[in-house]
Protein backbone atom coordinates (compact mmCIF):
# COMPACT_ATOMS: atom_id res chain seq x y z
CA UNK A 1 0.00 0.00 0.00
CA UNK A 2 1.06 3.56 -0.64
CA UNK A 3 1.83 6.10 1.72
CA UNK A 4 -0.80 8.16 -0.80
CA UNK A 5 -3.62 6.05 -0.09
CA UNK A 6 -3.03 6.24 3.40
CA UNK A 7 -2.61 9.82 3.72
CA UNK A 8 -5.79 10.66 2.05
CA UNK A 9 -7.97 8.33 3.86
CA UNK A 10 -6.77 10.09 7.00
CA UNK A 11 -7.80 13.45 5.87
CA UNK A 12 -10.74 12.05 4.51
CA UNK A 13 -11.94 11.84 8.51
CA UNK A 14 -10.45 15.92 9.19
CA UNK A 15 -8.15 18.27 8.37
CA UNK A 16 -4.50 17.49 9.80
CA UNK A 17 -1.00 18.48 9.68
CA UNK A 18 1.64 16.16 8.95
CA UNK A 19 2.49 15.19 12.28
CA UNK A 20 -0.82 14.51 13.55
CA UNK A 21 -1.06 12.43 10.28
CA UNK A 22 2.13 10.28 10.97
CA UNK A 23 0.09 9.67 14.68
CA UNK A 24 -3.07 8.66 13.35
CA UNK A 25 -1.91 6.59 11.22
CA UNK A 26 0.52 4.64 13.40
CA UNK A 27 -2.24 4.32 16.00
CA UNK A 28 -4.50 3.02 13.56
CA UNK A 29 -1.95 0.52 12.56
CA UNK A 30 -0.59 -0.63 15.38
CA UNK A 31 2.73 0.76 14.86
CA UNK A 32 3.27 -2.05 12.19
CA UNK A 33 4.66 -0.05 9.53
CA UNK A 34 6.38 3.44 10.89
CA UNK A 35 6.40 6.43 8.74
CA UNK A 36 8.92 9.08 9.37
CA UNK A 37 7.92 12.97 9.10
CA UNK A 38 10.05 13.84 6.22
CA UNK A 39 7.50 11.15 4.49
CA UNK A 40 4.60 12.30 5.05
CA UNK A 41 5.62 16.08 4.03
CA UNK A 42 6.87 14.95 0.52
CA UNK A 43 3.92 12.92 -0.18
CA UNK A 44 1.93 16.02 0.89
CA UNK A 45 3.62 17.87 -1.33
CA UNK A 46 3.29 15.87 -4.27
CA UNK A 47 -0.71 15.38 -3.37
CA UNK A 48 -0.82 19.28 -3.19
CA UNK A 49 1.07 19.48 -6.73
CA UNK A 50 -1.30 17.15 -7.79
CA UNK A 51 -4.15 18.66 -6.88
CA UNK A 52 -5.72 16.13 -4.15
CA UNK A 53 -5.46 18.12 -1.32
CA UNK A 54 -4.84 21.88 -0.48
CA UNK A 55 -3.10 23.54 2.55
CA UNK A 56 -5.88 25.21 4.80
CA UNK A 57 -3.33 27.73 6.44
CA UNK A 58 -0.83 27.82 9.62
CA UNK A 59 -1.93 27.30 13.16
CA UNK A 60 0.04 29.85 15.91
CA UNK A 61 2.83 27.43 15.72
CA UNK A 62 3.04 27.57 11.88
CA UNK A 63 1.99 24.07 11.27
CA UNK A 64 0.43 23.85 7.65
CA UNK A 65 -3.27 21.68 8.15
CA UNK A 66 -4.03 19.80 4.67
CA UNK A 67 -7.50 18.42 3.64
CA UNK A 68 -8.61 16.61 1.10
CA UNK A 69 -10.33 18.76 -2.64
CA UNK A 70 -13.03 16.98 -4.49
CA UNK A 71 -10.66 15.17 -6.47
CA UNK A 72 -8.89 14.08 -3.68
CA UNK A 73 -12.43 12.87 -2.11
CA UNK A 74 -12.92 10.87 -5.52
CA UNK A 75 -9.42 9.02 -5.04
CA UNK A 76 -10.64 8.17 -1.59
CA UNK A 77 -13.52 6.49 -2.87
CA UNK A 78 -12.38 4.70 -5.67
CA UNK A 79 -9.26 3.46 -3.33
CA UNK A 80 -12.14 1.86 -0.94
CA UNK A 81 -14.17 0.10 -3.84
CA UNK A 82 -11.00 -1.41 -5.63
CA UNK A 83 -9.29 -4.52 -4.77
CA UNK A 84 -6.01 -4.16 -3.72
CA UNK A 85 -3.27 -5.19 -6.53
CA UNK A 86 -1.47 -8.54 -5.50
CA UNK A 87 0.49 -8.64 -8.99
CA UNK A 88 2.66 -5.54 -7.96
CA UNK A 89 3.69 -7.02 -4.52
CA UNK A 90 6.71 -7.29 -3.69
CA UNK A 91 8.12 -10.95 -3.69
CA UNK A 92 9.14 -12.96 -0.77
CA UNK A 93 12.78 -13.05 0.30
CA UNK A 94 12.06 -16.70 1.61
CA UNK A 95 10.50 -17.67 -1.67
CA UNK A 96 13.03 -16.90 -3.87
CA UNK A 97 15.67 -18.28 -0.92
CA UNK A 98 14.00 -21.51 -0.98
CA UNK A 99 13.40 -21.85 -4.93
CA UNK A 100 17.69 -21.15 -5.02
CA UNK A 101 18.18 -23.48 -2.42
CA UNK A 102 16.54 -26.65 -3.85
CA UNK A 103 18.45 -25.37 -7.18
CA UNK A 104 21.70 -25.05 -5.71
CA UNK A 105 24.21 -28.13 -4.60
CA UNK A 106 25.44 -28.29 -1.50
CA UNK A 107 22.03 -26.75 0.12
CA UNK A 108 20.99 -28.35 3.42
CA UNK A 109 17.62 -27.74 2.66
CA UNK A 110 15.28 -29.54 5.48
CA UNK A 111 17.81 -27.66 8.01
CA UNK A 112 16.68 -24.19 5.63
CA UNK A 113 12.99 -25.30 6.31
CA UNK A 114 13.12 -25.98 9.82
CA UNK A 115 15.45 -22.76 11.22
CA UNK A 116 12.94 -20.72 9.17
CA UNK A 117 10.02 -22.98 10.62
CA UNK A 118 11.36 -22.27 14.66
CA UNK A 119 11.87 -18.38 14.06
CA UNK A 120 8.09 -17.74 12.24
CA UNK A 121 6.45 -19.57 15.06
CA UNK A 122 8.51 -17.31 17.50
CA UNK A 123 7.32 -14.69 15.93
CA UNK A 124 3.99 -16.16 15.67
CA UNK A 125 4.06 -16.71 19.54
CA UNK A 126 4.83 -13.09 20.22
CA UNK A 127 2.20 -11.73 17.93
CA UNK A 128 -0.04 -14.48 19.90
CA UNK A 129 0.70 -12.60 23.76
CA UNK A 130 0.18 -9.03 22.19
CA UNK A 131 -3.17 -10.19 20.51
CA UNK A 132 -3.59 -11.89 24.16
CA UNK A 133 -2.84 -8.49 25.91
CA UNK A 134 -5.27 -6.95 23.57
CA UNK A 135 -8.43 -9.59 24.30
CA UNK A 136 -7.97 -9.45 27.63
CA UNK A 137 -7.93 -5.58 27.86
CA UNK A 138 -11.32 -5.50 26.14
CA UNK A 139 -12.77 -8.34 28.32
CA UNK A 140 -11.59 -6.12 31.29
CA UNK A 141 -12.83 -2.83 29.13
CA UNK A 142 -10.47 -1.37 32.07
CA UNK A 143 -8.90 2.04 30.81
CA UNK A 144 -5.46 2.43 29.00
CA UNK A 145 -3.87 3.11 32.30
CA UNK A 146 -4.05 -0.87 33.52
CA UNK A 147 -2.64 -1.87 29.73
CA UNK A 148 -0.26 0.43 28.72
CA UNK A 149 0.54 -1.85 25.23
CA UNK A 150 -2.83 -1.31 24.29
CA UNK A 151 -4.06 1.60 21.94
CA UNK A 152 -7.76 2.83 22.48
CA UNK A 153 -9.66 5.61 21.38
CA UNK A 154 -13.29 6.20 23.02
CA UNK A 155 -15.13 3.56 20.76
CA UNK A 156 -12.27 1.38 21.45
CA UNK A 157 -12.23 1.10 17.43
CA UNK A 158 -8.54 1.22 17.19
CA UNK A 159 -8.16 -1.28 19.80
CA UNK A 160 -9.92 -3.15 17.18
CA UNK A 161 -7.80 -1.99 13.98
CA UNK A 162 -4.85 -3.07 16.17
CA UNK A 163 -6.77 -6.76 16.64
CA UNK A 164 -7.05 -7.26 13.41
CA UNK A 165 -3.38 -5.92 12.10
CA UNK A 166 -2.47 -8.71 14.52
CA UNK A 167 -4.43 -10.86 12.95
CA UNK A 168 -3.99 -9.74 9.59
CA UNK A 169 0.27 -10.62 10.68
CA UNK A 170 -0.89 -14.26 12.32
CA UNK A 171 -2.65 -15.58 9.44
CA UNK A 172 0.41 -14.92 7.52
CA UNK A 173 2.93 -16.50 9.30
CA UNK A 174 0.26 -19.22 9.96
CA UNK A 175 0.73 -19.67 6.23
CA UNK A 176 4.04 -19.28 5.78
CA UNK A 177 4.52 -22.79 8.19
CA UNK A 178 2.10 -24.50 6.49
CA UNK A 179 4.00 -23.82 3.65
CA UNK A 180 7.03 -24.64 4.99
CA UNK A 181 5.27 -28.10 5.90
CA UNK A 182 4.32 -28.58 2.17
CA UNK A 183 8.09 -27.95 1.02
CA UNK A 184 9.21 -29.93 3.32
CA UNK A 185 7.08 -33.13 2.85
CA UNK A 186 7.64 -32.86 -1.22
CA UNK A 187 11.03 -32.99 -0.57
CA UNK A 188 10.99 -36.07 1.02
CA UNK A 189 8.69 -37.50 -1.82
CA UNK A 190 11.07 -36.04 -4.22
CA UNK A 191 13.61 -37.71 -2.12
CA UNK A 192 11.47 -41.02 -2.38
CA UNK A 193 11.07 -40.82 -5.90
CA UNK A 194 14.71 -40.32 -6.63
CA UNK A 195 16.36 -37.71 -9.44
CA UNK A 196 14.81 -37.44 -13.01
CA UNK A 197 11.57 -38.61 -12.16
CA UNK A 198 10.18 -35.25 -11.70
CA UNK A 199 10.51 -34.65 -15.11
CA UNK A 200 8.29 -37.29 -16.73
CA UNK A 201 4.86 -36.52 -15.89
CA UNK A 202 3.65 -39.32 -16.44
CA UNK A 203 5.36 -40.91 -13.54
CA UNK A 204 2.53 -39.20 -11.13
CA UNK A 205 -0.15 -40.45 -12.83
CA UNK A 206 1.04 -44.06 -12.28
CA UNK A 207 2.16 -43.59 -8.83
CA UNK A 208 0.49 -46.20 -6.44
CA UNK A 209 3.63 -46.82 -4.13
CA UNK A 210 2.48 -43.74 -1.51
CA UNK A 211 5.49 -44.93 0.24
CA UNK A 212 6.32 -41.94 2.49
CA UNK A 213 2.92 -40.77 4.05
CA UNK A 214 0.33 -43.15 3.03
CA UNK A 215 1.87 -45.66 4.83
CA UNK A 216 2.56 -43.95 7.65
CA UNK A 217 -0.88 -42.15 8.63
CA UNK B 1 13.32 -21.82 37.79
CA UNK B 2 9.67 -23.07 38.33
CA UNK B 3 9.02 -26.79 39.61
CA UNK B 4 9.03 -29.09 36.89
CA UNK B 5 5.96 -31.43 36.51
CA UNK B 6 6.51 -33.64 34.04
CA UNK B 7 10.21 -35.15 32.82
CA UNK B 8 10.91 -37.62 30.07
CA UNK B 9 14.23 -39.07 30.12
CA UNK B 10 15.75 -40.41 27.32
CA UNK B 11 12.02 -42.28 25.84
CA UNK B 12 11.86 -44.50 23.64
CA UNK B 13 8.96 -46.35 22.56
CA UNK B 14 9.22 -49.18 19.87
CA UNK B 15 5.99 -51.07 18.58
CA UNK B 16 6.14 -54.77 17.25
CA UNK B 17 8.97 -57.04 17.20
CA UNK B 18 11.43 -58.46 14.27
CA UNK B 19 10.66 -57.39 10.84
CA UNK B 20 7.41 -55.34 12.20
CA UNK B 21 9.09 -53.18 14.21
CA UNK B 22 8.32 -49.04 14.54
CA UNK B 23 10.34 -47.28 16.34
CA UNK B 24 7.43 -44.60 17.15
CA UNK B 25 9.49 -42.77 19.37
CA UNK B 26 13.20 -42.72 19.43
CA UNK B 27 15.59 -41.20 22.71
CA UNK B 28 13.14 -38.24 23.08
CA UNK B 29 13.84 -36.30 26.63
CA UNK B 30 11.33 -33.20 27.49
CA UNK B 31 10.54 -31.45 30.68
CA UNK B 32 7.96 -29.29 31.33
CA UNK B 33 7.40 -27.05 34.42
CA UNK B 34 4.65 -25.65 36.62
CA UNK B 35 3.07 -22.84 34.66
CA UNK B 36 4.26 -23.60 31.31
CA UNK B 37 2.47 -24.76 27.79
CA UNK B 38 4.46 -26.56 25.82
CA UNK B 39 3.28 -27.60 22.26
CA UNK B 40 4.43 -30.46 19.75
CA UNK B 41 4.01 -30.65 16.30
CA UNK B 42 5.31 -32.58 13.43
CA UNK B 43 3.67 -34.24 10.65
CA UNK B 44 1.30 -37.48 10.30
CA UNK B 45 2.99 -40.74 11.83
CA UNK B 46 5.96 -38.46 13.67
CA UNK B 47 5.07 -39.70 17.46
CA UNK B 48 3.10 -36.81 18.52
CA UNK B 49 0.10 -39.30 19.96
CA UNK B 50 3.01 -41.48 21.46
CA UNK B 51 4.79 -38.69 23.05
CA UNK B 52 1.25 -37.66 24.84
CA UNK B 53 0.35 -41.39 25.48
CA UNK B 54 3.53 -41.84 27.37
CA UNK B 55 3.56 -38.53 29.27
CA UNK B 56 0.37 -39.51 30.41
CA UNK B 57 0.88 -43.23 31.65
CA UNK B 58 -1.40 -44.25 28.71
CA UNK B 59 1.19 -46.42 27.34
CA UNK B 60 4.48 -47.17 28.43
CA UNK B 61 7.77 -46.42 26.78
CA UNK B 62 10.49 -49.33 25.79
CA UNK B 63 13.36 -47.56 27.50
CA UNK B 64 14.10 -44.48 29.49
CA UNK B 65 11.74 -43.08 32.19
CA UNK B 66 8.54 -40.79 32.20
CA UNK B 67 8.44 -38.62 35.80
CA UNK B 68 5.27 -36.51 37.00
CA UNK B 69 5.69 -34.53 39.85
CA UNK B 70 8.43 -36.61 41.14
CA UNK B 71 6.83 -39.86 40.77
CA UNK B 72 8.43 -42.12 38.09
CA UNK B 73 5.41 -44.13 36.37
CA UNK B 74 8.03 -47.11 35.75
CA UNK B 75 7.89 -47.96 40.05
CA UNK B 76 4.13 -47.64 40.06
CA UNK B 77 1.98 -50.97 40.22
CA UNK B 78 -0.75 -50.67 38.19
CA UNK B 79 -3.27 -49.30 40.47
CA UNK B 80 -0.82 -46.48 41.70
CA UNK B 81 -0.85 -45.84 37.75
CA UNK B 82 -4.29 -45.62 37.52
CA UNK B 83 -4.68 -43.12 40.06
CA UNK B 84 -1.98 -40.82 39.96
CA UNK B 85 -3.79 -40.37 36.14
CA UNK B 86 -6.90 -40.08 38.07
CA UNK B 87 -5.74 -37.12 40.36
CA UNK B 88 -2.63 -35.40 38.75
CA UNK B 89 -3.14 -36.08 34.90
CA UNK B 90 -5.95 -34.30 32.94
CA UNK B 91 -6.46 -35.49 29.02
CA UNK B 92 -8.63 -34.22 26.53
CA UNK B 93 -9.01 -35.95 23.26
CA UNK B 94 -9.25 -34.99 19.66
CA UNK B 95 -12.95 -36.96 20.08
CA UNK B 96 -13.89 -35.53 23.27
CA UNK B 97 -14.32 -39.21 24.30
CA UNK B 98 -18.03 -37.98 26.90
CA UNK B 99 -20.00 -40.44 28.20
CA UNK B 100 -23.23 -40.03 26.21
CA UNK B 101 -25.49 -40.96 28.89
CA UNK B 102 -24.08 -38.87 31.38
CA UNK B 103 -25.05 -35.06 31.68
CA UNK B 104 -22.08 -31.75 31.22
CA UNK B 105 -21.86 -32.26 35.01
CA UNK B 106 -21.85 -36.09 35.75
CA UNK B 107 -19.11 -36.59 33.28
CA UNK B 108 -16.60 -33.81 34.83
CA UNK B 109 -17.57 -35.02 38.22
CA UNK B 110 -16.57 -39.11 37.20
CA UNK B 111 -12.96 -38.64 38.07
CA UNK B 112 -13.85 -37.19 41.33
CA UNK B 113 -16.28 -39.76 42.41
CA UNK B 114 -14.41 -42.67 40.96
CA UNK B 115 -11.87 -40.92 43.50
CA UNK B 116 -14.00 -41.85 46.09
CA UNK B 117 -15.76 -38.32 46.89
CA UNK B 118 -18.93 -37.61 47.71
CA UNK B 119 -21.15 -36.87 45.42
CA UNK B 120 -22.05 -33.55 45.97
CA UNK B 121 -18.63 -32.43 46.36
CA UNK B 122 -17.68 -34.00 43.38
CA UNK B 123 -20.19 -31.96 41.86
CA UNK B 124 -19.85 -28.74 42.85
CA UNK B 125 -16.41 -28.58 41.96
CA UNK B 126 -17.73 -30.15 38.57
CA UNK B 127 -19.88 -27.40 38.26
CA UNK B 128 -17.04 -24.74 39.32
CA UNK B 129 -15.11 -26.36 36.38
CA UNK B 130 -17.58 -25.84 33.82
CA UNK B 131 -17.89 -21.95 34.86
CA UNK B 132 -14.61 -21.50 34.67
CA UNK B 133 -14.41 -22.66 30.75
CA UNK B 134 -17.29 -20.51 30.46
CA UNK B 135 -20.31 -23.72 30.07
CA UNK B 136 -21.62 -23.34 33.08
CA UNK B 137 -25.39 -23.21 31.94
CA UNK B 138 -24.98 -26.55 30.39
CA UNK B 139 -24.35 -28.46 33.77
CA UNK B 140 -27.10 -30.92 33.24
CA UNK B 141 -27.01 -31.34 29.41
CA UNK B 142 -26.20 -34.21 27.68
CA UNK B 143 -23.61 -34.63 25.20
CA UNK B 144 -25.97 -34.86 22.50
CA UNK B 145 -27.54 -32.07 23.22
CA UNK B 146 -24.42 -29.65 23.09
CA UNK B 147 -22.78 -28.45 19.48
CA UNK B 148 -19.08 -29.80 19.02
CA UNK B 149 -17.17 -27.07 21.08
CA UNK B 150 -19.75 -27.09 23.80
CA UNK B 151 -18.55 -30.58 24.05
CA UNK B 152 -14.97 -29.55 23.62
CA UNK B 153 -15.12 -27.34 26.58
CA UNK B 154 -16.88 -29.94 28.89
CA UNK B 155 -13.85 -32.03 28.17
CA UNK B 156 -11.28 -29.69 28.86
CA UNK B 157 -13.39 -28.94 31.99
CA UNK B 158 -13.50 -32.53 32.50
CA UNK B 159 -9.26 -32.29 32.41
CA UNK B 160 -8.85 -29.33 34.53
CA UNK B 161 -11.25 -30.52 37.40
CA UNK B 162 -9.78 -31.34 41.01
CA UNK B 163 -5.89 -30.34 41.43
CA UNK B 164 -4.68 -31.77 38.11
CA UNK B 165 -1.60 -30.23 37.64
CA UNK B 166 -0.86 -31.79 34.05
CA UNK B 167 -2.87 -31.54 31.23
CA UNK B 168 -2.07 -33.03 28.05
CA UNK B 169 -4.18 -32.09 24.78
CA UNK B 170 -4.02 -34.09 21.69
CA UNK B 171 -5.33 -32.05 18.66
CA UNK B 172 -8.07 -30.37 21.16
CA UNK B 173 -9.27 -28.18 18.16
CA UNK B 174 -9.27 -30.90 15.86
CA UNK B 175 -13.33 -29.95 14.71
CA UNK B 176 -13.79 -26.59 15.97
CA UNK B 177 -14.21 -23.04 14.16
CA UNK B 178 -11.22 -20.90 14.39
CA UNK B 179 -13.26 -19.10 16.94
CA UNK B 180 -14.18 -21.85 19.23
CA UNK B 181 -10.60 -23.32 18.97
CA UNK B 182 -9.24 -20.18 20.28
CA UNK B 183 -11.26 -20.02 23.02
CA UNK B 184 -10.39 -23.45 23.62
CA UNK B 185 -6.67 -22.47 23.60
CA UNK B 186 -7.33 -19.36 25.85
CA UNK B 187 -8.73 -21.94 28.32
CA UNK B 188 -5.50 -23.87 28.04
CA UNK B 189 -2.99 -20.75 28.34
CA UNK B 190 -5.01 -19.24 31.54
CA UNK B 191 -4.98 -22.58 33.04
CA UNK B 192 -0.95 -22.91 32.60
CA UNK B 193 -0.78 -19.39 33.81
CA UNK B 194 -2.43 -20.55 36.94
CA UNK B 195 0.28 -22.83 37.72
CA UNK B 196 -0.55 -26.01 35.97
CA UNK B 197 1.70 -27.59 32.91
CA UNK B 198 0.56 -28.27 29.43
CA UNK B 199 1.46 -30.21 26.49
CA UNK B 200 -0.54 -29.60 23.49
CA UNK B 201 -0.32 -31.72 19.91
CA UNK B 202 -1.18 -29.61 17.08
CA UNK B 203 -1.08 -29.18 13.45
CA UNK B 204 -2.02 -25.61 13.49
CA UNK B 205 0.73 -23.22 13.63
CA UNK B 206 -1.75 -20.11 15.08
CA UNK B 207 -2.54 -22.67 18.33
CA UNK B 208 0.84 -23.92 18.81
CA UNK B 209 1.66 -19.97 19.14
CA UNK B 210 -0.37 -19.89 22.01
CA UNK B 211 2.46 -22.10 23.45
CA UNK B 212 5.80 -20.69 25.44
CA UNK B 213 7.62 -23.16 23.19
CA UNK B 214 7.15 -25.63 20.61
CA UNK B 215 9.37 -28.87 20.13
CA UNK B 216 9.08 -30.52 16.60
CA UNK B 217 9.04 -33.90 15.85
CA UNK B 218 10.28 -36.06 12.74
CA UNK B 219 10.23 -39.73 12.77
CA UNK B 220 10.41 -39.97 16.53
CA UNK B 221 13.18 -37.56 17.18
CA UNK B 222 13.07 -33.82 18.81
CA UNK B 223 14.56 -32.14 15.50
CA UNK B 224 14.58 -28.65 17.05
CA UNK B 225 12.59 -26.33 19.19
CA UNK B 226 12.08 -22.83 20.26
CA UNK B 227 13.52 -22.00 23.39
CA UNK B 228 14.26 -18.06 24.42
CA UNK B 229 12.51 -15.55 25.19
CA UNK B 230 9.51 -13.13 23.71
CA UNK B 231 10.96 -10.47 21.80
CA UNK B 232 11.05 -7.55 24.47
CA UNK B 233 10.86 -5.33 21.25
CA UNK B 234 7.26 -6.36 20.56
CA UNK B 235 6.19 -6.26 24.01
CA UNK B 236 6.97 -2.91 24.56
CA UNK B 237 4.15 -0.56 25.39
CA UNK B 238 4.40 1.46 21.76
CA UNK B 239 2.17 4.86 23.30
N1 LIG C 1 -0.04 -49.65 18.46
C1 LIG C 1 0.83 -49.43 17.47
N2 LIG C 1 1.39 -50.46 16.81
C2 LIG C 1 2.28 -50.26 15.81
N3 LIG C 1 2.67 -49.05 15.40
C3 LIG C 1 2.15 -47.98 16.01
C4 LIG C 1 1.19 -48.10 17.07
N4 LIG C 1 0.85 -46.87 17.48
C5 LIG C 1 1.55 -46.01 16.72
N5 LIG C 1 2.33 -46.65 15.83
C6 LIG C 1 3.25 -46.07 14.85
O1 LIG C 1 4.09 -45.14 15.52
C7 LIG C 1 4.32 -43.99 14.72
C8 LIG C 1 3.93 -42.74 15.49
O2 LIG C 1 2.50 -42.71 15.65
P1 LIG C 1 1.73 -41.54 16.37
O3 LIG C 1 0.31 -41.94 16.52
O4 LIG C 1 2.45 -41.15 17.59
O5 LIG C 1 1.87 -40.37 15.29
P2 LIG C 1 1.29 -38.88 15.32
O6 LIG C 1 2.45 -37.97 15.20
O7 LIG C 1 0.37 -38.70 16.47
O8 LIG C 1 0.47 -38.81 13.97
P3 LIG C 1 -0.92 -38.06 13.60
O9 LIG C 1 -0.55 -36.62 13.34
O10 LIG C 1 -1.34 -38.74 12.34
O11 LIG C 1 -1.89 -38.25 14.73
C9 LIG C 1 3.57 -44.21 13.43
O12 LIG C 1 4.46 -44.72 12.47
C10 LIG C 1 2.53 -45.23 13.82
O13 LIG C 1 2.17 -46.01 12.71
MG1 LIG D 1 -1.78 -38.37 16.66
Amino acid sequence: MSVKQGLLALLATRPMYGAQLRAEFEARTGGTWPLNVGQVYTTLGRLERDGLVEGIGADEEGRISYRLTDTGRREVAAWWTSPVDRETTPRDELVIKLALAVTVDGVDVPTVVQTQRTATMRHLRDLTRLKQQAMNASDDATPEAANPGVKRDDQGRIDLAWLLVLENLIFAGEAEVRWLDHVESTLVREAVRGPGARRTPAAYENDTDRTTEGARS
Amino acid sequence: MSETILRLEDVTRIHGTGEAQVTALAGVSLEVAAGELVAVMGPSGSGKSTLLNLAGGLDAPTTGTVVIEGQALGQLGKDGLARLRRRRVGFVFQDFNLIPSLTAAENVALPLELDGQRVGKARRRAVDALNTVGVGELADRYPDKMSGGQQQRVAIARALVGDRRLVLADEPTGALDSHTGEGVLRVLRERCDAGAAGLLVTHEARHAAWADRVVFLRDGVVVDSTGGDVAESLLEPTA
